[in-house]
């Protein structure tokens, strides 16, 4: 089971804190893949699917992140996350 | 295991316990039970047990409660409440030795995914 990857920016003005955190969180534990982040270009690896990681972070704006999933749903997973940080979280910024 | 875990704010400041439960609100929304318990009953800063009771009841469901506290008295009062519950309840109260902001966020966060009531609190103790 290759891994899958992406790639994107956080462009929401909260970066990825309180609430694009919780929701993003959230939405990783939907899925069944095992699912992780990390800032680029040299962040460490957290679980995605934990809140408390992924808010110690701390991902100010602007900085880009790569997630990677593995498992069943893993491209369901990474288009789904990759999707809601492209939308801004679906917040009107 | 009905309803997900609750989550009880109890500060020595009824503004403090209603300015978490206003941020539980905005991030992680309204499908999580949570309410703020604060002051003590002349209204002045303090705990009492018998709200926080009150406070226990109003969110009860058969997944729990999460009790976030702040200062000592707080822990204090959350403790005598608990034992005033029913020795079957009384198991599934549980005060998390967390930040009482941070941790009701990530209880919530933790709560609203259904995690059990060990997980929600485990979750809430991680944060340093």
């Amino acid at each position: 089971m290759a891994a899958e990857r992406a790639r994107v920016r956080v462009d929401h003005p909260t970066g990825l804190h309180a609430r694009p955190a919780v929701k993003l969180t959230k939405l990783a534990k939907g899925f069944e893949a095992s699912i992780r982040l990390r800032g680029l270009p040299d962040g460490a690896w957290i679980d995605a699917k934990s809140i408390v990681k992924v808010m110690a972070l701390k991902l100010k704006t602007g900085t880009e992140i790569e997630l990677e999933a593995e498992g069943a749903d893993a491209a369901e997973a990474i288009a789904g996350l990759s999707g809601l940080v492209e939308r801004n979280f679906d917040e009107h910024g | 295991m009905s309803g997900t875990v609750g989550i009880l704010i109890v500060s020595h400041s009824p503004k403090v316990a209603e300015g978490a439960v206003d941020m539980v609100r905005q991030m992680v929304g309204d499908e999580v039970a949570c309410t703020g318990v604060g002051g003590d009953p002349a209204g002045g800063l303090g705990t009492d047990a018998e709200k926080i009771l009150a406070g226990i009841e109003s969110l009860w469901s058969e997944a729990g409660v999460a009790v976030l506290v702040d200062l000592g008295g707080a822990e204090m009062n959350s403790e005598m409440a608990i034992e005033m519950l029913d020795e079957a309840r009384r198991g599934r109260v549980r005060i998390a030795a967390a930040p009482v902001v941070e941790g009701a966020v990530i209880a919530a966060t933790e709560a609203s995914s259904g995690s059990t009531l060990a997980e929600v609190v485990a979750a809430a103790e991680e944060w340093r």
